[in-house]
């Protein structure tokens, strides 16, 4: 097992860095590069000053070296340089302005923790991801509170008679749930539980006094649409599992020594039906997040999603290589607890 | 004039789909007089939940094709503002109507003085056109690597099933935001993609072909010159694009030009789809791989490609028959995420997606302008998610 959590680990840790050099990557476009001179200096910069500038700020060298320097596994630059006064000053990529040259840190990158410098919001990437995260963070943890009893339920009472009415009903919410993307289930609950014209007015269109104090009222229709579209795939797998598992011979065995349907389902039939749907849970993550940037953009909560958009909207390059970070980091230790989750759950697998 | 009310909106809206119920009746009668012969498609007509799906479906792909290709059921031009009917209720008569002109704006205006209900019936056409088309290039490009993958093994597959799951962990809209932006567009990035993803299906036919007949070299070259040729010129004709990295051929003997917004859209769809077909292929190859008749062909000595294209494949068409349909749904769900956050498609398009859109700006005042579009995008992949559904019902079956 520890071998398997080590193997897993790295291949992880490869894979972050290839999605994040991915990033780096294509934000470091030279495009984006141009927009962000002409933002950060002056509009009307000819092509000429667009050259200086990236030249004088260490963007115009190899994608690596820059990467590394990201990373913080490349010294930052440095250069002598002849300022305004006439005096040579050294600046360099860890030299906060005003800083003794002497005393700043070689190298500056996401492992010694500055994440750089967000242009759109005027501050430090780790503290609005820091922040930002702690709102999503909030959401999600809603979301799951109201998804995963939920489809766990409609999945078991669905799956244990197979083929009843009961089961063609909960099947056809569920074939319905993950057949309504969030910006459409966002978009009709609101109209119905929210608008001013006509709707039921029962709660609030915007989640965005949710941020400092979530109520039942400002909070429910941006959890209830992100669990509706992730539900149904959960509630299917659930139901596929159990069906199965009600089929199985020791359950047949349990029913003919007379054990109630009821006791057969809880103490026999429900922890093996299980095993599928935690995978499953796990894996949804990636999709949920999805859901995130969507609900957020829609309610206009202003979590990680919602600063993605803006990031990515704005070509605020260095928050939305930290976004990624987050989101890719998310993703992959998502991964990895569903398959240790699926060993450790299921015996009858073996990792060698 | 009076507006209309809502009973007599609804009879209007379906007199004005006349064209769409006539096929529809059509496609079902003859479908199923004739469904003993018609193989797994005729099957679907003995689940109910099967035929719920392919009316559903079929619905919108007629609404698309004549709305897209005959012009017929919407009653005004999707772009044309007319004054005066900025965010009015459904039924509304259109104001200062000259004789000719429709009317009514049967399903009300939206902020910006268009036809509600032309937009929605001519966004089904973009819709239903790029989302099957995608998600087959999709499969060509699963398929073709997913194959060999999952023969082969080893070295090759660690490689590629990584490369898939390097994709697969990227945040979709993420990766979104990264390839549809105009910058990365500038800079040729999902130009490359396109020239790249878009030959895979050159290749699987090539493959395909030579594999069949290249004992027999004069029918194989005749089928392949026939199948290749067009292609080929198509696919030319299609990446290259003066102006960008890819400038393959100049523009006189270059006549199709694909608006650059739909070709980064179609190309970044494909590539978030991709992954997931070669996995499921992958994953049906090495199940199949193990069959007595494959090993009855290696020793007959096939050669690897006839083995994986005329042996495992059409033994592997039921689950992917079925994931086909799913796919479209969630390529339908994709094409309204690009749009929903404006990515890519030209503002003013009518897609469902930028509808939405635009309509949920005003949603706690003006509802008519962002429902229509989203009950659309919900039917539709509801219908192919039914329609998989009774697929794998019938296909389980026998």
């Amino acid at each position: 097992m520890g071998r398997f959590i080590l193997r897993r680990s790295a291949v992880m840790i490869l894979t972050a860095l290839c999605l994040t050099f991915v990033v780096f990557f294509l934000t470091n476009l030279y495009p984006n590069l141009e927009k962000l001179a002409k933002t950060q200096g002056d509009m009307r910069m000819s092509e000429e000053d667009v050259g200086r500038w990236l030249d004088r700020n260490g963007y115009t060298r190899s994608v690596f070296i820059k990467y590394g320097e990201w990373l913080g596994v490349v010294p930052g630059f440095t250069r002598q340089e002849v300022n305004s006064d006439g005096e040579t000053v050294t600046i360099g990529r860890c030299i906060e302005p005003g800083q003794n040259p002497a005393e700043a840190a070689t190298f500056c990158g996401v492992l010694q923790g500055e994440w750089g410098f967000s242009t759109v919001f005027k501050k430090d990437v780790s503290e609005i991801v820091g922040t930002r995260l702690a709102l999503t963070g909030k959401l999600m943890f809603f979301v799951m509170i109201l998804m995963v009893p939920a489809a766990l339920i409609l999945g078991v009472l669905a799956g244990m008679r197979e083929g009843s009415r009961t089961d063609r009903g909960f099947s056809t919410i569920s074939i319905l749930t993950t057949a309504t993307p969030e910006y459409v289930s966002g978009v009709i609950l609101i109209a119905v539980f929210a608008s001013s014209a006509v709707g039921l007015k029962w709660f609030k269109g915007t989640a965005t006094s949710a941020m400092d104090d979530a109520t039942f009222n400002n909070f429910f229709l941006p959890v209830l649409t992100i669990a509706l579209y992730g539900m149904g795939y959960i509630a299917r797998m659930t139901r596929a599992s159990m069906a199965e598992v009600m089929t199985a011979q020791y359950i047949r065995t349990a029913r003919l020594k007379g054990v109630s349907f009821r006791n057969i389902v809880l103490k026999h039939a429900l922890r093996n039906a299980l095993i599928a749907p935690f995978t499953v849970i796990m894996l949804q993550f990636p999709w949920l997040l999805n859901g995130v940037v969507i609900v957020e953009t829609l309610f206009n909560y202003k979590g990680v999603g919602w600063a993605l958009v803006s990031a990515a909207g704005n070509n605020d390059i260095e928050l939305l290589l930290g976004i990624s970070v987050v989101s890719v980091f998310v993703v992959l230790i998502t991964q990895l607890i569903s398959d240790i989750g699926y060993v450790y759950l299921n015996p009858r697998i073996s990792v060698t | 004039m009076e507006s209309l009310s809502w009973a007599e909106i609804i009879t209007r809206i379906f007199i004005q789909f006349t064209p769409v119920w006539v096929l529809l009746i059509a496609t079902f009668a003859l479908s199923i007089k004739f469904k003993r012969r018609l193989g797994l498609y005729g099957k679907l007509f003995d689940s109910t939940i099967g035929m719920i799906g392919f009316a559903l479906v079929m619905f919108w792909v007629y609404t698309g094709i004549c709305a897209g290709l005959f012009d017929m059921i919407a009653t005004h031009d999707p772009l044309t503002q007319v004054s005066g009917m900025k965010n009015k209720v459904p039924g509304t008569p259109l104001r200062g109507a000259e004789a000719g002109d429709y009317p009514y704006y049967l399903l009300g205006g939206d902020n910006l003085a268009r036809d509600v209900f032309s937009r929605l019936v001519k966004g089904s056409w973009i819709v239903v056109l790029i989302a099957p088309l995608a998600t087959l290039f999709a499969f060509m490009t699963g398929i073709t690597l997913g194959l060999p993958a999952g023969y082969y093994g080893k070295r090759f597959d660690t490689i590629i099933s990584f490369t898939a799951n390097l994709v697969l962990a990227f945040p979709v809209i993420l990766l979104f935001y990264l390839l549809v932006t105009p910058e990365i567009v500038d800079s040729g990035v999902p130009h490359i993609m396109a020239t790249v993803l878009f030959a895979f299906p050159l290749v699987f036919t090539a493959v395909l072909l030579n594999s069949r007949f290249h004992t027999e070299p004069a029918k194989r070259n005749k089928f392949m010159a026939l199948t290749l040729i067009p292609m080929a010129a198509l696919y030319l004709t299609v990446v290259s694009e003066q102006g960008t990295v890819v400038a393959l051929l100049p523009d006189a003997v270059d006549p199709v030009s694909i608006p650059g917004g739909i070709l980064v859209v179609f190309v970044s769809v494909v590539f978030v789809n991709s992954p997931t077909v070669f996995r499921i292929v992958r994953g049906l190859t090495l199940d199949i791989k193990t069959r007595d008749y494959v090993a009855a062909a290696q020793t007959r000595g096939e050669s690897a490609w006839y083995i994986m294209l005329w042996e495992i494949l059409p033994n592997a068409r039921g689950p992917l028959i079925v994931d086909f349909c799913l796919r479209i749904g969630y390529t339908t769900i994709l094409l309204g995420t690009l749009g929903f956050f404006g990515l890519g498609l030209p503002p003013e398009s009518p897609d469902w997606g930028s509808t939405i859109n635009d309509g949920r700006k005003l949603l706690s005042i003006y509802l008519h302008p962002a429902l229509p579009p989203a009950f659309a995008l919900l039917s539709l992949v509801l219908g192919l998610n039914l329609l998989a559904d009774g697929l794998r019902e019938e296909s389980l079956r026998d």
